[in-house]
């Protein structure tokens, strides 16, 4: 009798642990709206015959609102989503408060020496890696091949800033709606102010000193400002002020703008055929220079981490592991084409063959390299990134300089006059915050 | 020749009224029309946007992408649940305040709407946190709850100016004719206060259904209505212009339709009294 009750209860111990191997783990990813991420919810049949047990549910959102919410969800370990999708601005200050789960020890194949140094940088917190990037992206010039061959001058490679000018000033035609140079104008941390602070590097321009203390009463910020103002004035097109990348994307898909200078990602947008007026006369070049060592581009991921107050940590390393490898770029290649196969993330990329004949698969690669976030401006700073100050502090203050800024390029107030307002203000929150003393 | 002067000036007013109303609906009839576009035509100038061809693409893509039932569900759910649900708190409440009213119910009543003028976020964490704490994230019953509080001061402010307008004395000869608390309010308010009632549950529902705030940072997936459904098509880098037209338009459909019948109903609740 006995031995049967223990068979019996060998027999259910046994099925119950068999059904909780088979249980499905779900996991929840939430995710910015982009094309490479829902290309990624379409290819996930691939991910669920390779890992059966761990189903995903997708929680797609505007960038603004996702990060508002996971920062909440994260900061409260409110344990909603089990793999965030992350920007390098949140990653190294998330990453310092303990609050993502360290990729360390992804397996082997993962090949985590792969990933591209200058976004692996800035993905590692003390020897952690604390998110694993999907796709990676920085600023370079698309022009118009034909308005600049019509202009009589040949784009270099590496161009400087008095070339943009001068070439600006030759393209336009205001009377056929075609204006030189489109350049970011809304106000917004993640808008002007990364196109101006990439551009301000350039000038050898900073945000801070090393003791914290803002820098907007100093020439090359004067330098920056004016020369931006001026550029866009006479040679950008009306209402600026309220240009986006969308904005500019729009304009210079329509055949308006003879140059402008945003993210590598848009290069796929400007050459596709079926929504570009002008997709076979498009060149790229590097972010200008003013020969100071540093270039006016930007440095940007989106990566994938996984909250400390997730319950799934192994399904979500899984997942993780999964949508950056190098097969999945594969995946993407087999499926979609090389030309859409999410950039920017692993040297093994632009080694590919294939890879290589993307018409701006090299600039791409270029410009990622040409940036350092640890090191981003002329002179020594006390803070990493490149577009972007990584404190917590910087998303109010970017966007508090860019509304003055964008309110100059309106014609509200002039170049000193918003320089002296950002001085006064950035110091007063800096204070106020702890920075200086 | 006062005639004469009295039909220009109705002409006048009428198609001042028409341009206004046009100006007013003309973001959303734009939405509609990029919303049978495609992304390339989408973004091109407004007259060549309008004699491009039309095109249900969208609208399919969309239907793929996301789960267009749930998120209307919860929609339904939650606007017509938070209504309800206030509309029992706020009967009561402001027949007290309108027929038995004490030294305090002006401040009272100024304090509730006071409520509405604090930010939002400036409570996020604290309610995040009592939500986690009670297992109350992403979940319908939470949410309606959390409607319910933030349009509570407007209902009860309704529907107390309504009830202002019935006299009290028939209330009072009800009670003479011995009716008690609970009889007077279900028998004789209620329905004297129809109008009001339900033009208060309208303007309710809109604003339920149209809250952005609470809506997308206490949902994820099983409660997220249809406000997360149009940011899921939203993007700062990327022309989704089309897509978030057509998710936008089925999102404001349903609303725009129960609006359209009820405007009679909603103007009158919104201009007259209760009784007059």
């Amino acid at each position: 009798m006995t031995m049967t009750y223990r068979a019996m209860l060998g027999a259910t111990v046994a099925l119950t642990l068999a059904s909780a191997a088979l249980a499905e783990t779900t996991i929840t990813v939430a995710t910015v709206n982009n094309g490479d991420m829902i290309r990624m919810q379409g290819l996930m049949d691939d991910f669920n015959a390779k890992h059966p047990d761990i189903k995903v549910e997708w929680v797609t959102l505007e960038e603004n609102i996702l990060r508002q919410k996971v920062t909440t969800d994260i900061a409260t370990k409110g344990g909603q989503f089990d793999v965030l999708t992350i920007g390098t601005y949140e990653a190294p200050i998330w990453g310092k408060q303990g609050w993502l789960v360290s990729l360390n020890d992804l397996p082997a194949e993962y090949d985590v020496d792969d990933l591209l140094p200058a976004i692996r940088g800035g993905l590692t917190v003390d020897g952690n890696l604390v998110a694993a990037p999907f796709y990676g992206e920085s600023s370079m010039v698309m022009y118009r091949t034909d308005l600049m061959e019509k202009a009589g001058l040949t784009m270099p490679e590496a161009p400087t800033w008095a070339f943009i000018k001068d070439a600006a000033a030759k393209m336009t035609d205001k009377d056929a709606e075609i204006y030189g140079i489109c350049l970011r104008g809304k106000a917004g941390w993640g808008e002007n102010m990364a196109f101006l602070t990439a551009m301000s590097n350039s000038f050898g321009a900073k945000w801070f000193d090393a003791d914290w203390k803002p820098q907007f009463d100093q020439q090359p910020w004067k330098d920056t400002l004016n020369f931006y103002l001026d550029l866009m004035t006479n040679y950008g097109p009306p209402g600026a002020s309220g240009n986006g990348f969308n904005e500019n994307l729009a304009l210079f898909q329509q055949g308006k703008c003879g140059m402008w200078i945003d993210a590598t990602v848009a290069a796929s947008f400007v050459t596709n055929a079926k929504e570009s007026t002008v997709a076979d006369k498009v060149g790229f070049a590097l972010a200008p220079d003013n020969g100071l060592g540093k270039r006016g581009n930007w440095l940007w991921a989106w990566n994938l981490g996984i909250p400390a107050g997730s319950q799934k940590i192994d399904a979500a390393k899984a997942f993780v592991a999964w949508a950056t490898s190098k097969e999945y770029l594969e995946l993407v290649a087999s499926k979609e084409g090389w030309a859409n196969v999410p950039p920017g993330t692993r040297t093994s990329l632009y080694e590919n063959a294939e890879y290589q004949k993307v018409p701006f698969a090299k600039m791409t690669l270029d410009s990622i390299n040409a940036a350092d976030p640890t090191q981003p401006t002329v002179d020594p700073v006390p803070y990493v990134g490149v577009q972007f100050v990584a404190i917590p502090e910087f998303q109010g203050l970017g966007t508090m300089v860019g509304q003055l800024f964008s309110a100059a390029l309106a014609g509200s107030s002039t170049a000193d006059e918003a320089l002296a307002q950002a001085q006064a203000a950035v110091t007063t929150e800096m204070t106020r915050a702890g920075y200086i003393k | 020749m006062a005639r004469k002067s009295s039909s220009l000036k109705t002409a006048v007013v009428t198609v001042a009224a028409w341009t206004i109303g046009f100006l007013i609906f003309f973001p959303i009839l734009w939405i509609i029309i990029l919303s049978f576009k495609t992304e390339g035509d989408a973004i091109k100038t407004p007259l060549e946007v309008l004699t491009s061809g039309w095109t249900f693409h969208s609208y399919a893509e969309v239907q793929e992408r996301s789960n267009y039932a749930l998120h209307f569900w919860n929609s339904v759910v939650l606007s017509v649940g938070s209504t309800l649900l206030a509309l029992v708190i706020a009967v009561p409440a402001a027949w007290a305040m309108a027929f038995v009213p004490g030294k305090r119910t002006k401040d009272l009543l100024m304090w509730m709407l006071s409520t509405k003028m604090m930010p939002a976020v400036g409570v996020l964490v604290p309610m995040y946190l009592l939500f986690r704490d009670l297992g109350l994230l992403d979940s319908r019953i939470g949410l309606t709850v959390v409607l319910t509080l933030i349009n509570l001061p407007i209902v009860i402010w309704m529907l107390y100016t309504y009830f202002k307008e019935i006299p009290g004395e028939i209330l009072e000869a009800a009670r003479m004719d011995g009716a008690n608390l609970r009889s007077e309010i279900l028998y004789i308010l209620t329905p004297m206060a129809v109008p009001g009632i339900a033009s208060t549950m309208l303007l309710n529902i809109i604003l339920a259904w149209n809250e952005a705030f609470w809506t997308l940072q206490l949902t994820t997936k099983a409660a997220a209505p249809l406000t997360q459904f149009i940011a899921s098509y939203s993007s700062p880098e990327g022309l989704f212009y089309a897509k978030l037209s057509a998710a936008s338009t089925m999102a404001i459909a349903p609303i725009l339709i129960l609006g359209w019948f009820s405007q009679k109903q909603l103007v009158r609740g919104l201009t007259f009294g209760a009784v007059k």
